[in-house]
């Protein structure tokens, strides 16, 4: 076999950003040259490959090898063993659960047990080059549309596809278009939300770093179907990278023809803007989202009328989300059939989610619609991985709820997961284990829309204040008979009296806990004790003198000098000082295990007598 | 451009406070009183604006910008705690900047980085995985290398 070009996918999406691969990309690029190997081997940067957990990786193609956790004193061995004597470096292959390597992505559970569609080309295509994107079909879609079809007919494809909004609310986008289509005007908006301002998501941004061009063709398809000659992009400010990946893909797709006037010579024109936002999660809503391009302050207004009909300045909009438009451009090339072919009759395509929290792999992750829980958490993202028990799965982001482990054969698409409460939500998917307090992530979500509520809607205003209140109230074991109820109470309140989603949602994680996990509420309000050991109010940090070892690690963390000894000597901790970061329990040996964390109501003799 | 032309300069107005703000770090009240003029608005307005969305500073920042992320996934990897030892170190709260001007504290919901909870940001950095022990080790480094460079202004 002809010796092919080595190429080295450095990954720079965030996680392996954060964890230092630029560092990687700079080093394998400088040694290249250094050894004369520019003929051999090319170094390229990618977006999100996917299994963040691994970062930073790296992938080599065409074999598709897959480097793990590298370190920059890895590099060196890469390039004498694998580049110079043909010898990958086994040790960084991923480590299954049996101990053994896996050398190719492709064997890897988490990427087997995937269908990759929407994110086929993340983390394999350099998403700085058009030529990239091009080469691997890109384009073809707008290609088609603008050339051989109407823009009625463009409509009819997305909707004979069944496409339905990936944004979380599930509408079909065909339809979207064909209402925004049919109103009347002729200046007309189409809109990318790449606000993805749900915590503990990041499949939108992933996408817009890794595969810009994907989002800028469904958007230009968008804007040619409903018969608009501008439209905008508005992305979150908090994603740096995105918002340079999307700059550069624009400029480009200028500089080719793809954007401006007369698109691929078809006389067709469209000018795409981008716009930041400016840390509102409200804006996430289509008409605050409007209001904010406006340059007002980011507040929903009642619908109808619906943006298809009076959006932006009042004139017939379509907004759609990252990954709908995503999935349009595909749709595009191959048709729909093949789209519908994929997921389920009500929900067709796939479905694209950011696993995290209590999860053995955690990253960006696609399957077809219908796939179960179970088959997302254990068969791809290998399950808990602590040795730890399963607790609950948040789907959704603040909007959403907590499914227990009953729930895990649910199958996932938008149908099903409203009907057990929660919702699809625009893709986070957080695992939570046993040592995760539901009360504690019901009010963490709550704290978070009600700070995020823009104050126009008294329910929600000050519905969740009052709902916050009593899950504090719970949480520092003040909690009383009745609060439970009262809480369903302010619940219903809020659902019946806010206008947008943000309100008539915000209860979801209170709803959905008090209904799969009131065990845990009862322990909080009746036994002043918190299972999972998370709340603060409700447990202490003790150090056992048996066990203390005297090394002077916890006195030397310890931010308010707590814990207190002399050297040598058993150390012990003041509980009027103590703030329980916790941080005495993470750095004492483990040999000593001497810091123990323990219910507020015990002592230290209660607890080594219970164990005896 | 298609948008009237009153309201084509009002959608300007989160593009140049954010433009102001990269360039001063904060929103400053004489730029305030300039943008009035130059878009036509009230400065009520653009105040009501800036205080709307939470990117928007009204203070100067410290010159280390700590931001602490309270998404999700790093709230179940407990970053709260790392906060509270953070609060507890530098005497101030999120939203605050110590008297000396050095560190500025914000939390922030989701950096993205949610693969490697918890995740903190200092000074535009993503420092992901992060534990008590290695936030000790980077403050304590941002103290030394201050107070190193402080001492060479010093001799100078």
């Amino acid at each position: 076999m002809a010796d092919e070009k080595i190429e080295l996918l450095v990954c720079l999406g965030t996680g392996c950003e954060s964890a230092k691969s630029d560092v990687l990309f700079a080093k394998l690029s400088d040694e290249i040259k250094k050894h004369k190997l520019e003929n051999k081997a090319a170094v390229k940067r990618i977006g999100c490959h996917g299994l963040c957990q691994q970062g930073p990786v790296i992938a080599v193609e065409p074999e598709g090898l897959f480097y793990c956790q590298v370190k920059e004193s890895d590099i060196e061995e890469i390039i004498q063993s694998h580049l110079i004597k043909g010898k990958p470096v086994e040790r960084l292959f991923y480590e299954h659960d049996d101990g053994t390597r896996i050398p190719h992505y492709r064997d890897i559970p988490f990427y087997a047990k995937q269908t990759r569609v929407v994110l086929k080309n993340s983390g394999h295509i350099d998403p700085s080059k058009i030529d990239d994107y091009i080469a691997v079909g890109g384009y073809k879609g707008l290609e088609r549309a603008l050339k051989e079809m109407s823009p009625e007919e463009v409509i009819e494809e997305v909707y004979n596809s069944g496409l339905r909004g990936r944004g979380g609310a599930g509408f079909p986008t065909g339809l979207k278009w064909k209402f925004a289509r049919s109103s009347p005007g002729d200046v007309k908006y189409a809109i990318c939300n790449a606000d993805e301002g749900d915590p503990g998501a990041f499949m939108d941004g992933s996408i817009l770093v890794a595969d810009p061009h994907s989002v800028l063709e469904g958007l230009s398809i968008a804007a040619y179907a409903i018969g608009a000659r501008e439209a905008f992009i508005y992305v979150r400010h908090e994603y740096p990278s995105a918002v340079a990946s999307l700059k550069k893909a624009l400029k480009q797709s200028y500089e080719r023809g793809f954007l401006g006037e007369n698109i691929l010579g078809t006389g067709f024109n469209l000018d795409i803007r981008m716009m930041e936002g400016a840390g509102a999660f409200v804006c996430g809503e289509e008409t605050a989202l409007m209001a904010s391009i406006e340059g007002k302050r980011g507040m929903p207004r009642p619908r109808p009328p619906f943006p298809t009909e009076a959006g932006l300045w009042g004139k017939p909009t379509v907004i759609n989300n990252v990954k709908s438009l995503a999935a349009v451009a595909i749709i595009l090339r191959e048709g729909w059939e093949w789209f519908k072919s994929i997921g389920t009759e009500g929900s067709p395509g796939t479905a694209i989610f950011s696993l995290t929290g209590k999860v053995k792999n955690t990253g960006l992750v696609e399957v077809p619609m219908g796939a179960t829980l179970r088959h997302i958490i254990f068969d791809v993202g290998g399950g808990v991985g602590t040795g730890r028990e399963f607790k609950a799965v948040q789907t959704g982001g603040p909007a959403g709820g907590c499914l227990p482990k009953e729930k895990l054969d649910l199958p996932v698409d938008f149908d099903s997961l409203r009907e057990a409460g929660a919702i699809m939500g625009s893709g986070g998917m957080i695992v939570m284990d046993e040592t995760t307090c539901m009360v504690d992530v019901a009010r963490y979500f709550l704290s978070f829309t009600q700070q995020e509520s823009c104050g126009k809607c008294t329910p929600c205003r000050m519905g969740t204040l009052e709902m916050l209140k009593i899950l504090d109230k719970i949480r520092e074991g003040r909690g009383e008979e009745g609060d439970i109820e009262k809480l369903l109470e302010l619940c219903d309140t809020v659902v019946k009296g806010s206008l947008c989603g943000l309100g008539q949602n915000a209860p979801n994680p209170v709803l959905t806990t008090i209904k799969y996990f009131r065990e845990e509420y009862e322990a909080h309000i009746r036994d002043k004790t918190c299972p999972a050991m998370v709340c603060r109010d409700l447990v202490k940090y003790v150090i056992d003198p048996d066990l203390c070892i005297g090394c002077g690690a916890c006195s030397r963390i310890c931010p308010t000098g707590a814990a207190q000894g002399e050297k040598k000597q058993a150390h012990h901790i003041e509980q009027d000082m103590c703030i329980k970061c916790g941080a005495c329990l993470e750095v004492c040996p483990p040999k000593a295990s001497a810091v123990l964390k323990i219910p507020i109501s015990k002592t230290l003799a209660d607890i080594k007598g219970g164990a005896q | 451009m298609q948008a009237p032309p009153t309201d084509q300069l009002h959608s300007k107005l989160i593009p140049m406070l954010q433009e102001i703000q990269e360039r001063l770090g904060y929103i400053a009240p004489e730029a305030v009183e300039w943008l009035a003029k130059e878009l036509k608005l009230s400065e009520q307005e653009i105040y009501g604006v800036a205080t709307f969305y939470n990117f928007f500073r009204l203070n100067p920042p410290g010159r280390h910008e700590i931001r602490v992320c309270l998404g999700t996934a790093c709230h179940v990897q407990g970053n709260e705690k790392l906060l509270d030892t953070i609060c507890e170190r530098l005497g101030i709260q999120p939203g605050e900047t110590t008297p000396d001007g050095r560190y500025s504290l914000e939390r922030v919901a989701c950096v993205g980085a949610c693969a490697l909870a918890p995740a903190i940001v200092i000074d535009d950095e993503v420092h992901g995985r992060m534990t008590q022990r290695a936030l000790q080790r980077l403050l304590d480094k941002i103290d030394r290398e201050d107070e190193e460079a402080m001492k060479k202004r010093g001799e100078k």
